[in-house]
This record gives C-alpha cells, structure tokens and sequence, in this order.
C-alpha cells in the first residue's frame, strides 16, 4: 500500500472491487482497503442474482456460481404453492452465487488489472480539509497510516461509517433493517432448480423466508424481517429456527451466518466532495427483494468511471461528482429501486388474506416471462387499487 | 449502558446501521461501542440474534 492514490476504495466486496478494476482500467492507481483478513468471508448475502445481471459484467463461470435457477416458487401464507418456471424448459433464470469464490475472483480481477489490495486494513477515519474528504486513516494490525486520494470511494457494505463519518446521514429507519439470519443447510429435500420464498405475517413478518440452492439437498435457508416486528423472543432466528424445525427437521447446517439488510430509499445524496459512495452503504439494495449484488457492481463501476472523468477534469468536488448520483438515479436500476420501494410498502400493509388472494390470483396466469418486474405487472393487474398507491410510478409499469 | 454478550454475537453490523448516533462500529469479529452511545435500544431490538442488550447502570 502506497500513500498516495488516484482512488481509495474501503471495502472490497463487489461494489470495491468493481470501483477499483474500473479506475485501473481507466489508467488511475487505485487501492482497495478491506478490513477483514479475508475478502468473501464472512459471507452475509443469499447469494441470488438474475442471469442478466451477472453477464453485464462477466460471463458466469462455475468456480463461483453453486447452482442455476430454472424457476422460482412462492408459499403464500395459507400454505400455497406457486411455482414460476421459465417459458423454455431447461432455461437458467438465475444464479445462486458461491460468494467466498465470486467476491475474490473480483477482487482479483482488479488486482490483476493493476489495483492494489490490502485486507485486514481499516478506515478508522476520513482525512478532511476543510470539509473536503482528502483520503482516509488506514489502521492495520494496530498501527495507523494515512492515505491520500484524489476520491475516496465507500463500499464499506451494510454496516457503513465512512460516509456517516464525513458529514453523511447513512442511519437505516429500524423499520426498514431486514434483521436476518441464514443458515446453510445440507441433506434436505428440495428442488435444486428453483429458489423458493415463503410470505406471510406468521412467517416473516414485513419481511420473507428464503430456501435458494446451492446444489443437491443443500440450500441457504435464511429469513428477513422488518427491524419493528423483532424483539426478545421474536427475533428473525426464532422464526427461522421453527421453519427449519418443521421443515428441515433432520437437515445439518453448517454455517450460521447473521445479517442485515437495507430496504429504505437510497441515500439523499451519494456524492460529497471527494467522496462517493457505493452498494449497500449507498443503500442501494433492492427494497422488494433485498437483493444488493447487481446494484453494488453497477454502483461501483459506475462510480469509477465518473471519478476518472472527474480527475481527468481536474474538479472532484461534490458538484461534479453529481455526475454518478443522477446517472445512477435514472438508470434502469434507479428506477426498478423505486418502483419497487413503493410495491416492498404496499406488501407489507397487506395481511395474510389479502397476500393470499394476491399469490392465488397471480398463480391463474400463466406468466411467460419471468422477471420481478413481470411479477409486479401481474400483481397489479390483479390488484388494481395499487395502481392508485403507486400514482405516477404506475405509468412505467404499463 | 449498551452491552454486547460477545458469545451471542454473530458480527454482522445489522445493529451499526440503525444506530442514530454512530456509536457502534463493527471491527471485523468485533463490535465497538463509543462513549457516545445513549442506550436507546434501537441496536438491541432489530439484532437477529438478541446479542444486545441496555442494562441499567448501578
């Protein structure tokens, strides 16, 4: 690790390292700060991902990815089944990712494209002068450097502070933290091909219960609920400890992984002077379904490429950084974000019978295509009062 | 005052992201609480393994 660089990027998830791959690609030195002593572990993520979201980015490789998702199925809170399946039999819909591989294949991506890496190196502290974010205070094993750079981009994940530490208000509203808990679970019954979300108030409450694959009889089997529903004796492993007790009452689990999730708006802001941020720290996580890796690769490469332009110009400053912020804002990301802040804030007012008659209503088409979005459209054509909650959003959903 | 029981702990920073002040920080497999904590409870409510908890000072 060097003293100075083009672009410091904390975290090096897939938010860091796409940021740093791009920068380097763009011919600015850049460096990744992780502070744990290994990139990809632990893994907090269920590891799903669309099959279009990954190509964007790379072609998907089997070293990372642990199993291929042909459909997908919903248990409404009666206890029906829905399953999605993709109009051509046989035809991937999905990954479910190997995190530990996928996010150190990144890594090492922008590694070998020419960004360094050092892990169990922290930020401690932004350096500021005069209100403008100048590099960052690099603690590792105990001793504390400082780092300068032209922008600092922040990926440091879920549990953020850089950004709050430079003036950023970046505090999850209790009622929009998934509080979540995974477990992967091996010798139990499912079916390989296809992810399955259970909803309902007893389930998962404001929230839902996961089994994604992983290949043969091994599966993440994980929940979310809103952060106002847990408390002493209803915390997301109570619910998830009776599932798989009823469920999976003879599966081995064999990893134990605790979580949180974002699913409030974006931040206000994603820029500041010498600053952007990134992923799940610019809470930009899907607020319907929680899912964050696609948003972090886009945010992160998106970030870079408008810092590189920037230092090109000569201005780093807040203004023209903003750059980042609109484009991301009116991406086909930023928009799907908010379309479906509003249909995640419509679902959780529902009850258990009015979900119920929504999943039943929707499991009578015969849905061709299979996106989130094509779910959506169905939803609210079966429901078209939410069209009017929905107001002007509605529009680019017809 | 806010005590984390380290045994329960599962070192995910679900409770750093609502914390209104900014006083928990997760520092790999540990969770750091700063003077500036007001003992809200907001942390210990949303941890999804109950590692938290605001004990009355004597």
């Amino acid at each position: 690790m060097k003293n100075k660089y083009d672009i410091l990027v904390i975290g090096g998830g897939p938010a860091g390292a796409l940021a740093a791959k791009t920068a380097v690609e763009k011919g600015l030195s850049a460096c990744i700060v992780e502070k744990r002593p290994a990139i990809g572990a632990p893994v907090r993520c269920a590891e799903g991902i669309g099959q279009d979201g990954i190509r964007e980015f790379m072609e998907p490789d089997p070293r990372w990815i642990s199993a291929e998702m042909t459909g997908a199925t919903v248990v409404s809170p009666d206890g029906f089944v829905m399953k999605l399946e993709s109009e051509l039999a046989g035809s991937k819909v999905g990954y479910v990712l190997d995190r530990k591989f996928f996010d150190r294949e990144l890594v090492w991506k922008a590694a070998e494209a020419g960004a360094d890496v050092a892990v169990k190196s922290r930020a401690a502290a932004p350096i500021l002068e005069n209100g403008v974010v100048k590099g960052a205070k690099i603690e590792y094993c105990g001793k504390i450097t400082s780092v300068h750079a032209d922008v600092v981009i922040a990926a440091d994940g879920v549990e953020s502070k850089f950004s709050k530490w430079c003036g950023i208000d970046t505090t999850v509203p209790v009622r929009e933290i998934m509080s979540s808990v995974q477990y992967v679970m091996t010798d139990i019954d499912i079916d390989e091909h296809s992810t399955v979300f259970y909803l309902g108030n007893e389930v998962a409450p404001e929230g839902y219960l996961w089994v994604f694959p992983k290949g043969k009889r091994t599966a993440n089997v994980g929940i979310g609920i809103s952060g106002r529903k847990s408390g002493e004796g209803h915390r997301a492993k109570d619910y998830l400890d009776r599932f798989v007790k009823k469920t999976f009452p003879h599966g081995k689990t064999i990893e134990y992984i605790p979580g949180g999730v974002s699913v409030c708006r974006p931040l206000a802001c994603t820029v500041g002077d010498g600053l952007m941020i990134t992923g799940d720290a610019a809470r930009v996580v899907d607020p319907l379904t929680g899912g964050g890796i696609y948003n972090a690769m886009y945010t992160g490469k998106l970030a870079a490429t408008v810092a590189a332009e920037c230092i090109g110009k000569g201005d780093v400053s807040k203004k023209a950084l903003m750059k980042y912020d609109k484009e991301w804002r009116a991406s086909k990301m930023g928009k799907a974000i908010e379309r479906n802040y509003h249909i995640k804030e419509y679902l959780i007012r529902q009850s258990d019978d009015k979900l119920n008659e929504i999943i039943h209503s929707v499991a009578k088409l015969n849905l061709k295509e299979f996106t989130t979005l094509t779910l959506v459209k169905e939803i609210i054509r079966v429901n078209p009062k939410l069209m009017l909650d929905l107001g002007v959003l509605a529009a680019s959903l017809r | 005052m806010l005590k984390v029981h380290r045994d329960i702990c599962g070192y995910c920073g679900c409770c750093v992201s609502v914390c209104p002040e900014g006083a928990l920080e997760l520092i790999d497999a540990y969770l750091s609480v700063e003077k500036n904590c007001t003992s809200c409870g907001v942390c210990a409510k949303v941890c999804p393994l109950g590692a938290l908890e605001v004990v009355n000072e004597k």
